[in-house]
């Protein structure tokens, strides 16, 4: 906050005109537009510029040579012969003494929090306000899905499924970023978000008929586990490879800001996701192209078994924003009402001023990375203790509710043994009910399907017909 | 129609004042020529045809926008996109920094919400920088969404060899794109293929990815009016036989269908018919047309630009063996750039690439006229 504070004082002292082109406002699509001018045409006349905020093309093309245009080097002699000069990019200030900017800035970037360890709102805090009701559901989304990890993972255990992924120590991520964005903004997971999908409303059945990848799986079992979607929710089907959505968030807040929808793009991705090109990509472009989107971070400290000392040597990925040109904001992960009101705010921004966020949260991944990782292998036992206790952070928020008087010792564990048995009931059915009949094989491949496909779709079919004992029998024809 | 004219002279590119001349001169013996013969020739480069077709495209629907490198105020890397940063604004034509797995990406993303981005490479060399998001995030996500995700994107820019590029500029990728299952694969030839093909994948609701030909922007081929209206549209898996014949099927794509039309000319003086067939269309392959060309002539020659192994040949030669082996009275012959990265030197990447040469002495081969290559070895 305080950071972006200085950035607008500065903004004012560069020039004026900015400022009074910003009320110009004219048309909708010229702000939607952002009428920002580079420094060097502000001291053009208001005419000029108000030409300019009219007429897109005109003001694109601008921008696109206002950095360029020769002019005069103006001299300012300060603290000792400082001299300004223009190159492309802008003016920049000579000095005469070799300097290297430092590798990092000294102290680390601050850490935005609301609730201490116990649950209580911080002397001087500025937080979004919540309500009763989005309070508890908030509160009893992460206790779902803090029992859904532990039963799906169990599940997983038994060989009833064959892979999942756990989001314990993020419950607070996952749900309170959620509540705080509405249905319209599309988001684009990784894959530890399932929180997100479960807020919007995604039922415990339908996460089930996912993970056992039958015939009610919106994927028609063509997906391993936790690989959800679901088009009417807004959430774009998970994806294997690695920061691969960052990008794709990009194009899709580009289409919002295209139709001039009042909703944003929101895109999740842990430390490790911050390392691939796409990450660097998305950023530079969603900078460059003014696009109304939160890029969120999830710095649980862990991808897999590295470590972020040996994933980046920057100060997380906050830092980062500033180095693209974005507003960002690194907040406490496992404050549920820090995490609210930063992508609260981030959402307005992004929106209002169409431009993009980065909002950076620190948490722990208490879970190992999958099924498929034992995590004790590379990092202290304890240390994982450490934080599915101590820094929990759904004990942390459910003593801030009780602080409220929302919630009593009754209703918190009758909730915890409701969605037990809803769940141990919704894997039941899910386990039992039929896998995806084979044409779904051969389906959305492309929108119609070949005539190549319906070939081998036939030639299968009398190839089960001719042996037909060979054909397992539980699985539809 | 002008394709007759076309084959009688045996030219696939002549500028325009010669081929009136020379159509002048066969007016008399006319008597194949249809009627519209009777309006003035239009030619049109192939840089015409696909920046038209951009042009149309996007007039007719404000979702269509191209994202590339230079293709803004540069006017295209091979000024393919002329005159639309003006016509459209930058809103519709994006300059993009220097990020193939980004934009590329982007397109992706964009094309998820429901905009019909044509994302132009500057070669199809530097999409390997982007390959992970052609395949992996848009010819599998109809598939992996189970229909919830469709991708209506259009990947396209200079296909295969130029001239004088060296290895890392000039490579063919029509049977990389073409192994994937979920992407369209297509290379148009002429400028009335350019056309109709690039309008038909823009409306397309699959990924396309639409391989075009540096060489071949610059050349100009007559375009019936029919091909001029805005709603024209060739169909997507569908060959065209620029040249019929009798005694042997030769395939080709892109620029190599210029040279197997050279080739069928000189072949037809010493009594070789044969009947060329452009593909236009490499995923889905137009199998139907070319089983039944060679039903009809009994004898294959493939040709293509890119590396022999794995490549669309080896294909074609495999629908033939599955569907047509009894038809054939020789093995097949396939004609391919040679099996080395794209040497630099003139004389060297002439030897690399197939020539006019190579697709008749293959043809000969396959007609039993000369002495087979195992033989000769």
């Amino acid at each position: 906050m305080a950071i972006w504070i200085m950035r607008l004082r500065l903004a004012h002292h560069l020039g004026k005109k900015i400022a009074s082109l910003e009320a110009l406002k004219l048309s909708s699509w010229a702000s939607s537009l952002h009428p920002w001018i580079p420094a060097s045409l502000a001291s053009s006349d208001d005419r000029y510029a108000s030409k300019l905020v009219r007429n897109p093309v005109a003001r694109y093309a601008a921008r696109r040579f206002g950095s360029t245009k020769a002019q005069e080097s103006v001299s300012e002699v300060t603290n000792g012969s400082k001299q300004v000069m223009d190159f492309p990019g802008g003016k920049v200030m000579f000095i005469p003494e070799m300097r290297f900017l430092a590798e990092s800035p000294g102290e680390r970037i601050s850490c935005y929090r609301v609730l201490d360890d116990d649950g209580q709102t911080i002397s001087g805090s500025s937080f979004q306000e919540v309500s009763k009701e989005i309070a508890l559901k908030m509160y009893s989304d992460m206790v779902t899905l803090q029992i859904m990890d532990t039963i799906f993972y169990e599940a997983q255990r038994q060989g009833r499924i064959s892979f999942y992924l756990t989001s314990i120590g993020e419950e607070a991520i996952n749900v309170a970023s959620a509540a705080a964005l509405t249905i319209n903004d599309i988001v684009f997971p990784q894959y530890r978000e399932p929180g997100v999908l479960l807020w919007r409303g995604f039922t415990l059945q339908e996460f089930a008929n996912q993970c056992f990848g039958n015939k009610s799986d919106y994927g028609k079992g063509r997906q391993m586990p936790i690989h959800y979607g679901s088009n009417r929710l807004n959430y774009f089907t998970v994806s294997s490879p690695i920061a691969t959505q960052i990008p794709h968030a990009v194009g899709a807040a580009y289409s919002l800001k295209m139709d001039k929808k009042h909703a944003c793009a929101v895109t999740y991705f842990g430390d490790g996701g911050t390392s691939e090109g796409d990450f660097h990509a998305a950023l530079n472009f969603a900078a460059v192209m003014e696009v109304p989107i939160i890029f969120f971070c999830r710095n649980n400290g862990w991808a897999i078994s590295t470590p972020t000392t040996e994933q980046f040597r920057s100060d997380g990925a906050v830092i980062r924003g500033q180095a693209y040109g974005l507003r960002s904001i690194r907040v406490d992960g496992n404050d549920a009402l820090a995490v609210y009101s930063a992508v609260h705010a981030a959402r307005e921004m992004a929106i209002r001023e169409s431009r993009p966020i980065l909002v950076e949260a620190l948490t722990y991944r208490v879970g190992h990375h999958s099924t498929s990782d034992d995590s004790t292998k590379y990092r202290p036992v304890d240390e994982i203790e450490h934080w599915r206790t101590a820094r929990d952070p759904v004990s942390r928020y459910r003593k801030w509710i009780e602080r409220n008087g929302w919630l009593c010792d009754d209703a918190e564990s009758e909730l915890r043994s409701n969605v037990r048995k809803e769940l141990l009931h919704a894997i039941q059915v899910a386990e039992k009910m039929e896998k995806p009949p084979l044409a779904e094989l051969f389906t959305d491949v492309y929108d119609q399907v070949p005539s190549n496909l319906h070939e081998q779709e036939r030639l299968l079919r009398e190839t089960i017909k001719q042996h037909n004992g060979d054909y397992p029998p539980e699985v539809p024809v | 129609m002008w394709g007759i004219a076309r084959r009688k002279i045996g030219l696939g590119n002549f500028p325009s004042p010669i081929l009136g001349q020379v159509l002048q001169r066969i007016r008399p013996m006319g008597s194949a020529l249809p009627k519209s013969y009777s309006t003035a020739a239009k030619e049109m480069t192939v840089r015409e045809a696909l920046n038209s077709a951009l042009d149309e495209e996007m007039s007719a629907d404000p979702k269509v926008f191209l994202m590339g490198e230079e293709v803004g105020e540069y006017q295209g890397a091979y000024k393919i996109s002329k005159g639309l940063l003006e016509k459209y604004g930058p809103e519709r034509v994006l300059d993009t920094p220097i990020t193939e797995a980004g934009f590329a990406g982007i397109g992706v993303g964009a094309a998820y919400y429901g905009l019909r981005p044509v994302i132009e490479f500057m070669t199809f060399n530097f999409s390997m920088q982007a390959i992970d998001h052609i395949i992996n995030s848009a010819a599998k996500s109809n598939y992996m969404s189970a229909g919830q995700i469709s991708v209506p994107i259009v990947f396209r820019g200079p296909n295969g060899a130029a001239a004088g590029v060296g290895a890392q500029h000039s490579q063919c990728y029509a049977a990389w794109y073409a192994h994937v299952p979920g992407l369209k694969v297509l290379c148009p030839y002429s400028s009335e293929d350019a056309r109709g093909l690039l309008k038909a994948a823009i409306r397309d609701p699959d990924p396309v990815v639409f391989l075009e030909n540096e060489l071949l922007y610059g050349e100009s081929f007559p375009v019936s009016a029919e091909s001029l209206d805005s709603s024209f549209c060739l169909p997507i898996g569908k060959a065209k036989i620029e040249r019929e014949g009798k005694h042997v099927t030769i395939t080709a794509f892109s620029k190599m269908v210029g040279y197997a039309l050279q080739a069928a000319e000189i072949l037809s003086k010493e009594g070789i018919s044969a009947e060329v067939i452009n593909l236009r269309s490499i995923r889905p392959l137009d199998r139907g047309t070319i089983n039944a060309s060679v039903r009809k002539t009994n004898r294959l020659v493939t040709v293509e630009e890119g590396f022999p192994q794995h490549g669309v040949g080896a294909e074609i030669c495999m629908s033939v063996i599955e569907e047509s082996f009894e038809y054939l009275d020789a093995p097949v012959e396939r004609i391919a750039g040679a099996d080395v990265p794209m040497p630099y030197a003139a004389n060297l990447e002439r030897m690399a690439v197939p020539q006019v040469d190579d697709i008749i002495r293959a043809a000969k081969r396959v007609c039993y006229r000369s002495v087979p290559m195992a033989a000769a070895a």
